[in-house]
């Protein structure tokens, strides 16, 4: 089957991108100044990352928190207007189906999902719909950029947007030098930054509105993946999967006050087990000494035993140096234990770090 | 003359003394360079072992010996620098020196015009 291609496609190659398979898409994994002098770019400026491969999902009607409720740990009465949060789809183990946002604007709930559970996630909430008065939306009509970096702000304010009050994890609709944009702040690189929903036929020419500047920076996603990877942010599929619940991950930010008191989310039992006792394993950061990096899946050993698994692991730019997400057992999960990796025949000691392994920087209240 | 293998190694023979980098093409396909292990001098290496290793932002990547030998000389040099490692200085940055057992192990391999027919 043919992959799937955003309406910057066109625009990516012009760029001279290199365009990989991603969850069912075409998708530019780098363009020529490659993944670290993009990822150093959106840590000091600003970086543009076509992320219409995410699904932007709409819920309306009188249903839709009740519904959302359901399936998540969120209190959407904390959703307020014009507000965005991060969730979880749970499952009865209290696994996680996929991570999402949801933000509320104009009378409705936007999720954005991610593009390799998007199928998933779209059957999952259909098969909630019954019974409910909500009707979903697949706005596939519309592309999704992020730009991201301490200067992206100034970006969109030269653009026309008056960005006053609208900090961290707020929604708002803007005219970007006269295109209709709905922007959040948010992101996944740990940095400030917006992620802006446009129409597919406009999304083009807003892409190479901001690409035509000085100040903007054109990165995808290999710098997408090294930049949240600082960010100690999870990537469904690695740091997060059915068999792993937030706890463990590190996000049970996500489960809101009201529902962990009402213990009424799937799952809820395990992991709020897991939030009182503390998990058996936990998400920490690694910093392998000496160059060489340790990928994915590599197993982590503390004193001959077995104690986790490397769940994403490459380099780190900001760092200069090789970084890690992995998965220890609580005993390791301590900042300062050294573990060894056996990486590709050898071994490589890393240590466990804290996170995030380079700090956040969102503009908040 | 300059062989390829089908894995993107080139070897220069000199005598009896092979000197082995990765193309131009695998450069450039591999993105930035964080991390390169290169074989020990004095290890006598089969064809097709892995012998090296290129780290990038995004994977490993194994280097394999296109002949069997010894290997005599290591380029230490281009670990100073790794992001010398461009595809405009391939020929700088080889990796190994091999005292090829074999030369007609080398006969079937391509020569440049394959190699560029072969990458396309």
């Amino acid at each position: 089957m043919e992959n799937r291609r955003t309406p910057l496609y066109d625009f990516h190659i012009a760029h001279g991108a290199r365009m990989v398979p991603f969850a069912g898409w075409d998708m530019p994994v780098q363009y020529p100044a490659g993944i670290k002098a993009e990822h150093l770019a959106c840590r000091a400026g600003a970086a543009l990352f076509d992320v219409s491969h995410m699904a932007q999902v709409e819920l309306s009607g009188a249903g839709a928190d009740a519904m959302i409720e359901r399936l998540t740990p969120t209190a959407m009465d904390l959703v307020k207007d014009g507000r965005v949060r991060y969730s979880l789809f749970l499952n009865e183990t209290g696994g996680v189906l996929d991570d999402l946002m949801i933000a509320r604007f104009e009378d409705s709930l936007h999720l954005v999902v991610n593009a390799g559970r998007a199928t998933h996630d779209i059957a999952h909430l259909q098969a909630n719909l019954s019974g409910d008065d909500v009707t979903m939306t697949v706005h596939d009509e519309r592309a999704l950029l992020a730009l991201q970096g301490p200067m992206a702000a100034a970006v969109l304010s030269d653009l026309g947007a008056d960005l006053t009050g609208f900090t961290f994890m707020n929604i708002k609709r803007f005219s970007l030098a006269g295109i209709d944009c709905v922007v959040t702040r948010s992101g996944y690189t740990g940095e400030d930054g917006f992620e802006i929903s446009v129409a597919n036929d406009v999304a083009i020419d807003l892409a190479s509105l901001l690409a035509a500047r000085d100040d903007v920076f054109l990165a995808g996603l290999g710098a997408r993946d090294t930049l949240r990877l600082e960010a100690g942010l999870p990537l469904w599929g690695h740091e997060l999967d059915e068999t792993i619940n937030p706890v463990e991950a590190g996000v049970s930010f996500a489960l809101s006050k009201r529902r962990r008191e009402a213990a009424d989310f799937p799952g809820a039992d395990k992991i709020l087990a897991d939030w009182q006792d503390g998990p058996s394993r936990q998400l920490v950061g690694l910093r392998p000494v000496g160059g060489r990096p340790v990928r994915d899946g590599t197993e982590l050993m503390l004193d001959g035993e077995l104690v986790g698994r490397v769940t994403s692991g490459g380099f780190a730019p900001s760092l200069d140096a090789p970084a890690a997400l992995g998965l220890v057992a609580a005993a390791a999960a301590i900042s300062g234990t050294m573990l060894l990796a056996a990486t590709r025949g050898k071994e490589t000691a890393v240590e466990v770090v804290g996170l995030p392994l380079v700090p956040h920087r969102y503009v908040r209240n | 003359m300059i062989r390829y293998t089908e894995d993107h190694e080139w070897i220069d023979l000199d005598g009896d003394t092979g000197t082995v980098g990765i193309s131009p093409h695998a450069i450039e396909q591999l993105g930035d360079i964080v991390f390169v292990e290169l074989p020990e001098v004095g290890s006598e290496v089969a064809k097709g072992d892995a012998v090296a290793v290129f780290e990038s932002v995004k994977a490993a990547s194994d280097i394999y010996s296109p002949a069997a030998g010894e290997i005599v000389e290591v380029n230490e040099a281009m670990l100073d620098d790794l992001t010398s490692i461009t595809p405009d200085r391939a020929t700088e940055s080889w990796l190994f020196k091999i005292r090829v057992a074999d030369k007609s192990e080398l006969d079937d391999m391509m020569d440049e015009a394959a190699y560029n027919a072969m990458i396309g």
